[in-house]
């Protein structure tokens, strides 16, 4: 089992140096690099709104003011083909310029947001992080419950009107696309003519930062309320389908039928040996589920006001403001692989029958 | 005699055997048949004109093929208008405005005689608008998904036949792609490149291919052992060659049913990034462009959100309808544990 884990960790590697790779090639195509330059002068790109002072803080942060070695650029001189030495200047410089971005995330080092109020990254990212963990878990949560308890009901009434029902109920709530129905929830629950019973966006009310922390919570739940009906109700169709369809094959299984031939009451039956085994797939759905976790859901999130990751990176790009994007990109993808692992290894927890051994 | 099915035969007879997947592909063929005759469905210059004996086609000519053949004499918009007051003979679009057309003095009308699906702020005409919008929404789906089939196949081929150090460094890659989130990364690279609809649909196809390369890779996985594929290597086939005819043949099914939900994502994808401003830029009209407006009168003008918001669910069941169709009718082993 450790040399498993053992390996795991090692495989991680790569993977991690692959995210800041493309983070770092994302940041070249940001204004300030020969390409957006091009792309600008074609006028694809908007850079009016960048001034020049934060390009050149930008060049700094990333690197890309490096100059080559004065011995590498000597030498790449000489290289007879044009077209050599051309990719060897191109190698020289983004590799130099990639080592410098890499030794800056080591230490967490992402810069300052280019916005005016110049805050480190790493702080923004730390108070909208919780945030979304908040909406996030409580998103899990109830999808999971919800869709476990639909998933059971249809696999015991499998093939009754009650089945089919359910299941295009929860198709068509799966085809709804979510950013409509948070309008319209606002619309008729909020702030608006109708119902205002939520407010309309935001994730804690002002002056609420001193309140009793049950006060604290229940405002915060009062926030929650509609975009959490809104994440939730789009998982609730895979997850049950899926839920049915393992309860379906466990509830075959000679072990269940040996239980029932023993004389367990149905109840037991179904929730001990048949809900259970069924559930242990449903922990690699997690993967699935976990970079929209820690990246925060943009459009919920810019819908609703709520000041997490997903709104962080929606102000950051419409204020161009590169540094704090890469910071959440990097922070985000590599949090990610980190579960992920994590949830590989619950997986292997649960289910004693999977081997250590393949990799 | 009992006839012997074939295996696309034996499909199609699974899929249409549900009246939900029928509802489903006759949907989709609708939407695309609108896409296609848009400008003929919404137009605001007259299909056809005459005068004074000769025949004009003001609609026809800006569109491509007719504004290189120029087949018919070229009219602006003030020739026609003054010719049809002449002869009044003019033969008009069901839908008779331009989704560009404004009239601002029938800023947000509800849905009424002369615009039946209402008007947005600028008075321009919310049927057009969708009309068109289906074009966008519509190419964005296909070539989004196309690009990323490609990729994903030809990725998912070569980690899966080949195993050994390349699956390693592509699964590795795979990783890489998996831990960012999508709508995340496409949002990004759109604010750094640009939001045209190309550039949609390059992004769409370039960060979504991890899913098809995945169901490649194993399938590919499964079958590379097996004796038939030894049996063409034996023969001194080519890679490529047992690749293209003997395995991809064996592992596409589920990549096209995964191909039709992919459409459907990249049209949810496509009106999310128009919704929120990194899409195609007005006035190009989007699905996700007329629902943007729509918040900011969405107390006084319900038919903004309503309608466009109905299209995309309606789009996207329609493709979901047809891929969960398409899924039950390839999986046999499906059909039996049901």
């Amino acid at each position: 089992m450790f040399n498993y884990i053992f390996k795991r960790l090692l495989l991680m590697i790569p993977t991690m140096l692959g995210i800041t790779l493309v983070t770092f090639f994302m940041i070249k195509l940001a204004p300030g690099d020969p390409i957006t330059m091009k792309l600008n002068l074609e006028g694809l790109a908007k850079s009016e709104e960048v001034s020049p002072e934060v390009i050149k803080m930008m060049r700094r942060q990333y690197g890309l003011d490096t100059p080559l070695p004065t011995h590498y650029d000597r030498f790449i001189k000489n290289l007879k083909p044009q077209w050599v030495a051309k990719a060897s200047r191109w190698f020289g410089e983004n590799a130099i310029q990639y080592r410098k971005w890499l030794l800056r995330i080591a230490v967490f080092d992402f810069g300052r947001s280019l916005k005016p109020d110049r805050r480190p990254v790493v702080d923004k990212i730390r108070e909208a992080l919780p945030v979304t963990l908040t909406l996030n878990i409580l998103d899990i949560i109830i999808v999971y419950m919800v869709s476990v308890l639909l998933g059971v009901y249809s696999a015991l009434n499998r093939n009754t009107l009650k089945d089919k029902i359910m299941m295009v109920g929860m198709f068509v709530l799966y085809s709804l696309p979510s950013f409509w129905v948070a309008i319209l929830l606002l619309m008729y629950f909020a702030g608006g003519e109708h119902f205002s019973w939520f407010p309309l966006g935001g994730f804690l009310s002002d002056g609420m930062d001193t309140a009793a922390w049950y006060a604290k919570a229940g405002n915060i739940a009062w926030h929650l309320v509609l975009p959490v009906v809104v994440m939730v109700y789009g998982s609730f169709a895979f997850l049950s389908r899926f839920t049915r369809a393992n309860m379906l094959e466990v509830l075959g299984q000679d072990y269940v039928r040996t239980a029932r031939a023993k004389g367990l009451s149905s109840g037991v039956v179904i929730w001990r040996h048949g809900l259970r085994n069924a559930l242990i797939p449903l922990i690699t759905l997690i993967g699935t589920l976990l970079p929209e976790l820690l990246g925060g859901s943009v459009i919920i999130e810019e819908i609703f006001n709520i000041p997490g990751m997903g709104l962080l990176s929606f102000e950051s790009l419409k204020a161009r403001d590169y540094t704090t994007i890469m910071g959440i990109a990097t922070i985000s993808a590599g949090l990610t692989l980190i579960s992920l692992f994590l949830a590989d290894l619950a997986y292997k927890w649960a289910d004693p029958r999977i081997t250590f051994e393949k990799l | 005699m009992e006839k012997v099915l074939s295996y696309r035969q034996m499909v199609w007879r699974q899929f249409r055997a549900s009246w939900l997947n029928r509802l489903g592909l006759c949907i989709v063929i609708l939407l695309a048949l609108m896409a296609l005759s848009a400008p003929f469905l919404a137009n605001g210059r007259p299909l056809l004109l005459r005068h004074e004996g000769s025949t004009y086609l003001p609609a026809l000519q800006n569109l491509w093929p007719f504004s290189y053949l120029k087949l018919y004499p070229q009219i602006d918009d003030d020739t026609w208008q003054t010719m049809m007051e002449e002869t009044g003979w003019a033969y008009f679009a069901p839908v008779p405005y331009s989704p560009g057309d404004y009239d601002l003095d029938a800023s947000l009308l509800p849905p009424n005689s002369a615009h039946w699906l209402g008007t947005d702020e600028q008075g321009r005409d919310i049927l057009s608008r969708m009309i068109h919008g289906s074009q966008i929404s519509l190419s964005v789906g296909f070539v989004a998904v196309s690009i990323y089939t490609l990729i994903g196949v030809f990725f998912g081929a070569l980690a899966g036949y080949f195993g050994g150090k390349m699956d390693w460094i592509l699964s590795r890659v795979i990783e890489v792609m998996i831990c960012f989130p999508t709508f995340f990364l496409v949002i990004t690279i759109i604010t750094l490149v640009g939001g045209s609809i190309y550039n949609i649909m390059i992004v769409i196809g370039l960060t979504g291919w991890t899913g098809i390369a995945r169901l490649i890779r194993g399938e590919f996985l499964k079958l590379r052992h097996q004796d038939f594929i030894v049996a063409c290597r034996a023969q001194g086939m080519g890679v490529f060659r047992i690749m293209r005819k003997h395995l991809l043949p064996n592992a596409l099914a589920p990549v096209f049913v995964s191909a039709t939900f992919g459409v459907a994502s990249a049209i949810l994808v496509e009106s999310s990034l128009s919704f929120i401003g990194f899409g195609v830029q007005p006035p190009t009209p989007s699905w996700g462009d007329i629902l943007s407006q729509a918040s900011d009168f969405i107390d006084i003008a319900w038919w903004l959100t309503l309608f466009p918001g109905i299209a995309i669910f309606l789009t996207i069941t329609a493709f979901n309808l047809v891929g969960e169709g398409l899924r039950d009718a390839i999986d046999p082993k499906l059909k039996s544990v049901e």
